[in-house]
């Protein structure tokens, strides 16, 4: 009897992977999750799209809560989430800094003047470092970043108006309180 | 038209597969010979529709029909025609199809092969393949039907994925399954066995050629899959621990296990529980391959498209076929009664032995290859295992295993002696050692792990030379060649095998240890030097193919002066995918292959980022594989088993009368 | 999300920036500093997985991102951090998902000893049933009768195998 028991061990294995396996269904294993949130928002100074001559660094905006958007003209996922941005922009609801990531800055202006600009202003990163020291790796992507210069929230692709709603707004009203 | 063709043989298919798993099942359960005679008829008609079906999803490819969503979404006019044919499998849907292909010609096989088992068994085994394929003929009526139609039809296709446009490719998936699959029939035995509460020897014998067959095919077809990343993917690797390769390579470990196993029930009746549950679990991990695939679940280059309700429909199945037949093993197992007796230094033990580190093995990749989605779903974070993690873990279990390799056939069953070993042995030991720890200096230089897999791979050689020769001095007289020739084909079968997996030790060392590389920009007329070869570039011209633009470069190949072959990498860029594909240019020898590729061209001057590789003995590799295939089909082909098939009609008549 | 394919695009309207070398003579120019440093960089490479692709290590994949993550490495190779330093970078900003050897911490535990802790458990219960096996063949001598029915059919059938 007692012998018995030892077979039932393989089913009892099987059903647990077959857990792990149904839990996996739900998750989306090519999502990389930023090491960054908790962290302060790594510095960096670059010149801006629209005026070279001056340049932004994310201490420019100490005491506020904003969102740094990364886009490029060559991103066909940027235009999805773009009138997104453009609706936000028009509410006022958060400043938003737009990082244009490897781009070229006459395409840049060009696809900003064709769809719309959301942004407070844009940031030119020509050789991605800026994205490196960030983490991006797939364009578009949005941080949230609080008054003391910390990241909050990294949204990985397109900011739909789901993300916005259930994550992104709730959060800056809890930063802008707290 | 002929689409609804198709996809009407695959509801008939259906019935016919729910007749096939039913009525033989009961017919074996209360004796009614009429139910259990379906069995035969039912794989034949199965098979005979399924194969309708998949002529017509050919024929639909190879006529341009884009009205077809599959067909439009993997498949383009310009096309070769080679390629049209290969896109019937060449997606989720087509793939699944050729999977029930298989399954229902592998059921014709075991109809017409077993007049000389008991009909209850076959009976129940091919009731359990009706069973399968039930699953997988709704799942694919269900959720993936190849046969859906695009309204209004596409004027020209997505073209198929260029990684596909490829003979390895074409040939891989087709033979891949037929091992995977093939696992199936060993499976049914199993539960065969179980369901009728019998097990013995003779089971053990009627499974193996089956289950050997498949096992060859797996090898086979997991051997191209990687030649075929070698030649095709541009950077001269040939194993990656993806998880879908890690998918086919666990059913490959657990399958090597179950052929020993098996061979030990048949000569002994030991293990006869162990084997069953080999079984299951060898056919248990083509279906998890099968999920993971196709499920979304893990990140892989193979992955198909994907589909979270496909991947619910899978693992359903999955927990109904695998969850059932571990469960029938829980409950009918414990029944089955102990083997013959043996010492703990023995065959019998050595190979256990063998089976708990393959098993052992299997477990480590499986491990490695479902942990990330373990963390991720305890919320624990995100991370990655890759080769690292496997090489590290992989290697030092294997190690021991290749070790018994030369030491277990020269074992005698049920009781063997070490200091008799030693003895005989003595002489392929220290052969080998002293091959192990000079070849490295000829090859250049001295290196831990190189004389340490060398030394494993001599091993194997020398001490199944040594069971050669003992074995033929135990032969009955007569010149060495008639004697080589009495011995059954079944211990040249084994003989082969193993000197396949001492050819593939060696292949994997010494690339490992020797491969070298270059990364260069080359402009027209300039050379690199690597392994005493020098390339030199002579520039690259734009070239148009069928269904392709790209630019073809040309590389002069010399050593010490002498001209030795031209090589042609191209860079290719597909038109309708707008894919890049490097196709890279192989010099290849049995001592080793010159790899170039083209990479980026730089600047404006006709200059080019050039990857030159060197890579000693890398064919061993797939020769070893291939060796290790051959050696399983001549063991298949051994007399006892054409004999049986004659011999035993007789027998099986009495069987089923007794029984 | 189709960002990795617009990367591959746009590979294609830029012309890779590869770091270069003066040199115009006949023996090609590395594309990375010297050998020995070429396949340091190629090891450190292949530890890290390109995040686009993710099938691939940076150093075999054609990403965008992959190359300029190349390009990282070569220039900290050049600044003189340690191959510690530089995987530490890069974990910093993409985490452990970038590392195709998975770092031995707590969550990991299972992982790195499982495969040893699983053999050692096997070989154990392996042990136990050879013994238990051999008991069995001790414990299970032939009665005087069943000596005698084999005695009779051993002698009456000769050799045979």
């Amino acid at each position: 009897m007692k012998r018995a028991v030892w077979f039932l061990l393989p089913l009892a294995a099987f059903l647990v992977l077959a857990a792990f396996l149904f839990r996996g269904l739900g998750l989306n294993p090519r999502e990389v999750p930023s090491p960054l949130i908790g962290k302060p928002a790594p510095a960096f100074e670059r010149p801006q799209l629209h005026d070279p001559a001056k340049t932004f660094s994310p201490k420019d905006l100490a005491g506020q809560v904003w969102l740094l958007n990364v886009w490029a003209s060559w991103c066909v996922a940027c235009r999805e989430e773009h009138p997104v941005l453009v609706e936000l922009a028009r509410q006022k609801a958060v400043p938003i800094v737009g990082l244009n990531y490897k781009d070229a800055s006459e395409d840049a202006k060009a696809w900003l003047k064709q769809f719309g600009d959301p942004y407070m202003l844009s940031v030119v990163d020509r050789d991605g470092r800026v994205g490196i020291d960030y983490g991006v790796y797939g364009v578009p992507e949005t941080f949230l970043i609080d008054a003391n210069g910390v990241i909050r929230h990294k949204q990985i692709g397109p900011l739909t108006p789901e993300a916005w709603e259930k994550t992104l707004r709730p959060k800056i009203e809890a930063l802008r309180k707290g | 038209m002929i689409p609804e063709i198709g996809h009407f043989a695959l509801i008939l298919a259906l019935l016919l597969g729910l007749m096939k798993g039913t009525l033989p099942l009961i017919g074996a359960a209360r004796r009614i010979p009429a139910y259990m005679a379906v069995a035969r008829p039912a794989s034949h008609g199965q098979f005979l529709f399924v194969a309708i079906a998949f002529g017509c999803l050919m024929w639909s490819f190879m006529s341009n029909d884009f009205s077809v969503l599959n067909v439009a979404e993997h498949a383009n006019s310009q096309l070769p025609l080679q390629y049209k044919i290969a896109a019937t499998w060449g997606s989720h849907e087509g793939s699944m199809l050729l999977w029930v292909l298989m399954l229902s010609a592998w059921s014709v096989a075991v109809a017409g092969f077993s007049r000389h088992l008991p009909e209850e068994m076959v009976a129940r085994v091919l009731g359990v393949q009706g069973i399968l394929s039930v699953g997988f003929l709704l799942f694919i009526l269900a959720t993936s039907n190849p046969f859906e139609r695009l309204f209004p039809p596409a004027p020209d296709g997505r073209d198929l994925n260029p990684l596909l446009q490829d003979a390895g490719m074409v040939l891989h998936p087709p033979m891949l399954y037929m091992g995977y699959v093939g696992f199936s029939v060993a499976f049914s035995f199993a539960i065969a066995a179980l369901l009728g509460g019998k097990l013995d020897a003779t089971w053990a014998r009627w499974s193996r050629p089956w289950t050997t067959v498949a096992w060859c095919f797996l090898t086979g077809g997991i051997a191209l899959g990687s030649w075929w990343a070698y030649k095709e993917l541009g950077w001269g690797g040939w194993w990656f621990w993806d998880p879908v390769e890690n998918a086919s390579f666990m059913p490959w470990l657990v399958g090597t296990a179950l052929i020993h196993s098996l061979a030990v029930t048949e000569k002994r009746g030991s293990f006869k529980s162990w084997t069953v549950l080999l079984a299951i679990f060898a056919f248990s991990l083509s279906l998890l391959g099968t999920f993971l695939v196709r499920s979304g679940v893990l990140t892989s280059v193979h992955a198909f498209a994907t589909d979270p309700e496909r991947g619910v429909f899978i693992l359903g199945f999955l927990v109904i076929v695998i969850g059932g037949s571990l469960a029938l093993y829980a409950w009918r197992a414990p029944k089955i009664g102990l083997g013959g007796r043996f010492a703990p230094v023995s065959r019998e033990s050595t190979l256990l032995a063998n089976n708990v580190l393959l098993v052992v093995a299997c477990a480590s990749v499986l491990l490695g290859t479902l942990y990330p989605l373990v963390l991720d779903s305890l919320d624990l974070g995100k991370i990655s295992v890759g080769p690292p993690y496997f090489d590290t873990v992989f290697a030092p279990i294997m190690a021991p295993l290749v070790f018994l390799v030369g030491v277990g056939p020269l074992m005698r069953w049920k009781e063997a002696s070490v200091p008799d070993l030693l003895v005989r042995l003595r002489w392929a030991l220290g052969v080998s050692l002293a091959v192990a720890l000079i070849l490295p200096f000829v090859m250049g230089s001295w290196k831990p792990l190189v004389a340490f897999g060398l030394f494993l791979a001599i091993w194997v050689f020398a001490a199944t030379m040594v069971g050669i020769r003992e074995r033929l001095r135990h032969a009955p007289k007569g010149t060495k060649l008639a004697r080589l020739a009495r011995e059954p084909r079944g211990y040249w079968g084994m003989v082969l095998a193993h000197l396949g997996v001492a050819v593939f030790i060696v292949g994997v060392t010494l690339v490992n240890g020797y491969q070298n590389e270059r990364d260069v920009r080359m402009e027209i007329g300039d050379t690199v030097t690597l392994n005493g070869y020098t390339f030199k570039f002579e520039g690259a011209k734009s070239i148009t193919g069928p269904n392709y633009r790209g630019a073809r470069g040309t590389v002069d190949v010399s050593k010490d002066g002498r001209f030795i072959e031209k090589l042609y990498p191209e860079k290719r860029i597909y038109n309708v995918q707008q894919m890049p594909m490097t196709e890279a240019a192989i010099d290849s020898g049995i001592l080793g292959d010159l790899y170039v590729s083209l990479g980026e061209p730089v600047g404006d001057r006709g200059a080019w980022a050039v990857r030159v590789y060197s890579k000693p003995f890398i064919n061993w590799i797939w020769g070893g594989c291939v060796l290790m295939m051959i050696g399983g089909f001549l063991a298949i082909s051994d007399r006892r088993y054409r004999l049986a098939v004659r011999r035993e009609p007789e027998l099986g008549a009495a069987h089923g009368a007794a029984a | 999300m189709r960002t990795w394919r617009s990367l591959l695009v746009a590979l294609f309207v830029a012309l890779a920036p590869l770091a270069l070398a003066q040199n115009a003579g006949k023996e090609a120019a590395p594309l990375a500093m010297d050998p020995g440093t070429a396949k340091r960089a190629v090891a450190l490479a292949n530890e890290l997985r390109c995040l686009v692709c993710q099938n691939q290590t940076i150093a075999e994949s054609n990403a965008d991102l992959a190359q300029d993550l190349r390009r990282q490495i070569n220039e900290q190779i050049a600044a003189g951090r340690s191959d510690r330093e530089i995987i530490d970078y890069m974990v910093a900003r993409y985490g452990d998902f970038v590392l195709y050897r998975p770092p031995f911490k707590a969550a990991t535990a299972a992982l790195w000893l499982g495969p040893f802790v699983l053999a050692a458990i096997a070989l154990f219960v392996l042990a136990r049933v050879v013994r238990s096996r051999r008991r069995l063949a001790e414990e299970a001598p032939l009665s005087d009768a069943e000596r005698r029915e084999a005695e009779r059919l051993l002698g009456e059938k000769g050799k045979r195998k």
